[in-house]
């Protein structure tokens, strides 16, 4: 099924009475079982007012074509959002709706915010099949609540988007990046929460340990000038050991991090786990203790991408036996089919039983369940 | 404005229900005495005022649960209440329910620098956020202008903004979690110190939901490093139109000011009546703020006066000095008091979209003669959360009715522009009888079931946000 609008979508979603696999471009995770149901149908420009920073899109629009007319004005999407494609093995083309869904953010989320933060508003089709608006086209809008948040996340649980309408934001004229080589997880985290607490808006911190060759990475951006002053201050501010690279490489590099290149190629199952910063050094001293996993560290280590043994349980237990006790959760995003592991991380039995809650009100016929 | 009508089964029990919270909470906790329970007939939309049943003010989350788990078994609707600064009703009770402060939960529980982040009890005054983190350089961003006064529970329950929003955002980003307590006892913890929601991101939800759908009692707060310096330019222009047109070319070309203040000539020049701050006398005033290094504040402000430039300003004043700056801001922020100084005044606050600000501000001054009312406004450009102030004399007859029409006006243009009907105060009692306005039935009924979900008694807040007559069945259930 392809609907090409959101009232034909809407019949689709009266009629149906079994679960439902809900794909935009198929690029984020693995399908759902049912039935497909293909949002790239509704796809176009609404639209895009670069003096008020605002752009409206159907959901179904590839998320290429939006990148570009932004571009063409100087402006971008923030949230920098991952090319999971090489990751998770998938083909196709990208939609801000699965963005959007999946509040898919990269590196510059520690600094500017996630997906979510950038959402003004969504239309959305619920379980139901009935036609949804909520927030709008405007920056600050509180009327009502925030059911357009509530859906960035929730991976097409609660209904299928159709639009969505987004904050937009200058693209900086330039970059930089500093880098130090050879500091320990601890090291990284401690040099990172200084960079990350100064006032040379940082954003982007990142430390990769890749078979004992680990590079810790601070990113700053904006006009030329003022980057330069910025990259002087915060070098002197870390001390010794600290190079700058210029634009070019620096966008290179992030592009590795945001799409976590490193695990591209590499067999195993992948874990995102989201955790309180300082809390990371004890984490991974728990977690790679038996096989020295590598391990990916964003967003000054309050996020952590892992690549485990695919065997058994993936490697949930001990991840999730560690969070436990720390703090923060972690989702799986890759792994063989024979892993046994929930994606999800497991929820305190009142919160669960408000989201399924949710789940009920917005799906009584449990369309959307199949969803991984 | 209309409330449901008291349930007279719950104010034949008033006895037994203030027995029943002295019972749960200290003696000083609870408030029952009608002198001392005025304080309480309103919040700062004082135009609405009623008695509530009693008022409770717990200290810990424990005893908030106790509360919320004694009045839920007795079926007593409960209405929650930070500073009581709302601009929209949003904490006025009715008579048969339970007022339940957080005031005095207002300790800080941990400040984390590291990890830039302060967790609080929510009766915390948004300003003493910031006050226990600035020491190590450090703030809370969301500024609401009540900031002095009002608290994070609020703050959450309304997702408050302020005039920085442009560049930081409102309260729902900047909170990372919150401890709530629901509405039959039940705590729960959303969020945390770290980023994002494992699965429904519910926290999303809780903020703004105008204190409908739990209380929350202790928050995850994100902390900013503060910038090295900031910096204001005052512009002059003779037209709205041309303002507009600036503010929206210096956005293009790719700068972000923390903050586009825009005045209208009725309140330049009610500000410089009041405040002296030396503002010129023209049409429309622009002061645009940005942040940085002296340098970078100097490339950003070289831009932009560069682009003010080309659309003939009448005044152009760059601050060279701290002082300047003051004086800059002295007038912006007296705003408000500079028009209680003239007459009684309604502050609204529609959002509408930055490319609409002409039209509608030409719309508001031909109603403003329809009506026969004055109105200044007063505007956050660079977000388009408007502020008109609409002047009445609240001693004669029909002029506080006529307002509310005027203003009510002014929030369907809004609506019809593409914009919203509250951009920072929330929607309360003030414009709940208007969400008809902006949202279709299956989205209000949309909304509604989240509440069902949290609060399937519909005892907290219940007389707010929604139209009565489209939750009549939920309360009355």
């Amino acid at each position: 099924m392809r609907p090409s609008d959101e009232a034909e979508l809407a019949d689709i979603l009266r009629g149906a009475d079994a679960p439902l696999s809900v794909r935009g471009g198929g690029t984020r995770s693995a399908p759902a079982t049912g039935a497909v149901l293909e949002t790239g149908g509704m796809a176009g420009l609404v639209l895009y007012e670069p003096g008020a920073l605002t752009l409206v899109a159907r959901a179904g629009t590839p998320l290429a074509d939006i990148e570009s007319i932004l571009a063409g004005e100087g402006q971008r999407l923030a949230f920098e959002i991952p090319d999971m494609r090489g990751l998770m093995g998938t083909s196709g083309v990208s939609s801000i709706g699965g963005v959007i869904a999946d509040n898919a953010s990269g590196p510059r989320r520690v600094q500017a915010g996630a997906a979510r933060d950038f959402l003004l508003g969504v239309r959305f089709v619920d379980g139901r099949g009935e036609v949804v608006k909520n927030g709008g086209r405007v920056m600050k809008n509180v009327t009502g609540y925030d059911l357009a948040r509530l859906m960035a996340g929730a991976q097409g649980r609660l209904g299928v988007l159709t639009e969505v309408s987004l904050k937009v934001l200058p693209a900086p004229e330039t970059q930089a990046t500093l880098v130090a080589r050879g500091l320990s997880p601890s090291e990284a985290v401690a040099a990172m929460a200084r960079a990350l607490g100064s006032p040379y808006e940082v954003t982007g911190a990142a430390h990769r340990d890749a078979g004992g060759e680990a590079e810790t990475m601070l990113r700053i951006e904006g006009l030329a000038g003022s980057v330069a002053y910025r990259t002087g201050r915060l070098r002197d501010m870390m001390g010794r050991g600290w190079e700058v690279e210029g634009a070019e490489t620096s966008a290179a590099r992030w592009r590795g991090v945001r799409d976590v290149a490193e695990f591209a190629g590499r067999a195993g199952s992948v874990w995102r786990v989201h955790l309180m910063a300082t809390d990371a050094p004890e984490f991974l001293a728990a977690v790679q203790a038996e096989d020295g996993a590598p391990a990916l560290l964003d967003w000054g280590g309050g996020r952590i991408w892992l690549c485990l043994p695919d065997a058994g349980d993936g490697g949930a237990g001990r991840l999730r036996g560690a969070l436990a006790r720390l703090g923060g959760h972690a989702t799986l995003v890759r792994a063989a089919s024979d892993v046994t592991a929930a994606v999800r991380h497991p929820e305190a039995s009142a919160v669960a039983a408000i989201s399924d809650g949710l789940m009920r009100a917005f799906d009584p016929k449990g369309l959307f369940r199949g969803a991984a | 404005m209309e409330l449901p009508p008291a349930d007279a089964r719950i104010l034949a029990r008033r006895a037994a229900i203030l027995a029943g919270l002295s019972a749960i909470l200290p003696r000083d906790a609870v408030i029952a005495d009608p002198h001392e329970l005025k304080a309480y007939e309103c919040d700062a939309l004082t135009a609405y005022r009623c008695l509530p049943l009693a008022a409770v003010l717990p200290r810990t989350t424990d005893e908030v649960a106790a509360v919320l788990r004694f009045a839920h078994a007795e079926g007593v609707p409960v209405v929650p209440r930070g500073a009581g600064t709302s601009l929209a009703g949003g904490s006025m009770p009715t008579s048969d329910s339970i007022i339940l402060g957080v005031a005095r939960m207002n300790a800080v529980l941990q400040t984390d620098f590291d990890n830039r982040f302060v967790r609080v009890q929510t009766g915390r005054t948004n300003l003493s956020v910031t006050g226990a983190v600035e020491g190590e350089g450090f703030f809370y961003a969301p500024d609401p202008s009540s900031q002095l006064a009002c608290a994070i529970a609020g703050n959450i329950a309304m997702n408050s903004g302020g005039a920085h929003c442009l560049k930081y955002g409102v309260t729902t980003n900047n909170l990372l979690g919150v401890r709530m307590v629901l509405m039959d006892g039940t705590v729960v913890d959303l969020g945390g110190p770290w980023m994002d929601a494992p699965g429904l991101d519910l926290l999303a939800v809780v903020c703004g939901s105008e204190g409908q759908l739990g209380i929350v009692t202790e928050a995850w707060l994100r902390i900013l490093p503060k910038p090295e310096g900031a910096r204001p330019v005052l512009m002059g222009f003779d037209s709205n139109e041309v303002a507009g047109a600036c503010v929206a070319d210096i956005i293009r070309a790719g700068i972000l000011p923390v903050a586009i203040e825009f005045m209208d000539r009725p309140c330049i020049r009610a500000c410089e009546d009041f405040a002296h701050a030396g503002y010129p006398d023209c049409e429309a005033l622009l002061i645009v703020e940005v942040e940085g290094s002296p340098a970078e504040i100097d490339e950003q402000l070289a831009r932009i006066l560069a682009i003010a430039r080309t659309h003939n300003p009448v005044a152009l004043r760059e601050s060279t000095s701290e002082e300047e700056s003051k004086k800059i801001w002295l007038g912006r922020k007296s705003a408000f008091g500079a028009m209680g100084n003239i007459n009684d005044y309604m502050c609204l606050d529609g959002t509408i979209p930055v490319s609409a600000l002409p039209q509608v501000l030409k719309r508001i001054g031909e109603m403003s003669a329809e009506f026969g009312l004055d109105v200044a406004n007063v505007f956050h450009a660079g977000d388009g959360n408007m502020h008109p102030l609409i002047l009445f004399d609240a001693n004669k007859p029909g002029d506080l009715e006529r307002c509310e029409a005027f203003g009510a006006a002014i929030l369907r243009l809004c609506v019809e522009v593409g914009g919203c009907l509250t951009g920072e105060h929330g929607v309360g009692i003030e414009k709940r009888d208007l969400m008809e306005v902006q949202f279709a039935p299956a989205d209000l009924q949309a909304q509604m079931r989240v509440k069902d979900v949290f609060d399937p008694k519909w005892l907290l807040n219940p007389a707010k946000v929604f139209p009565l007559h489209v939750s009549a069945g939920r309360r009355a259930a």
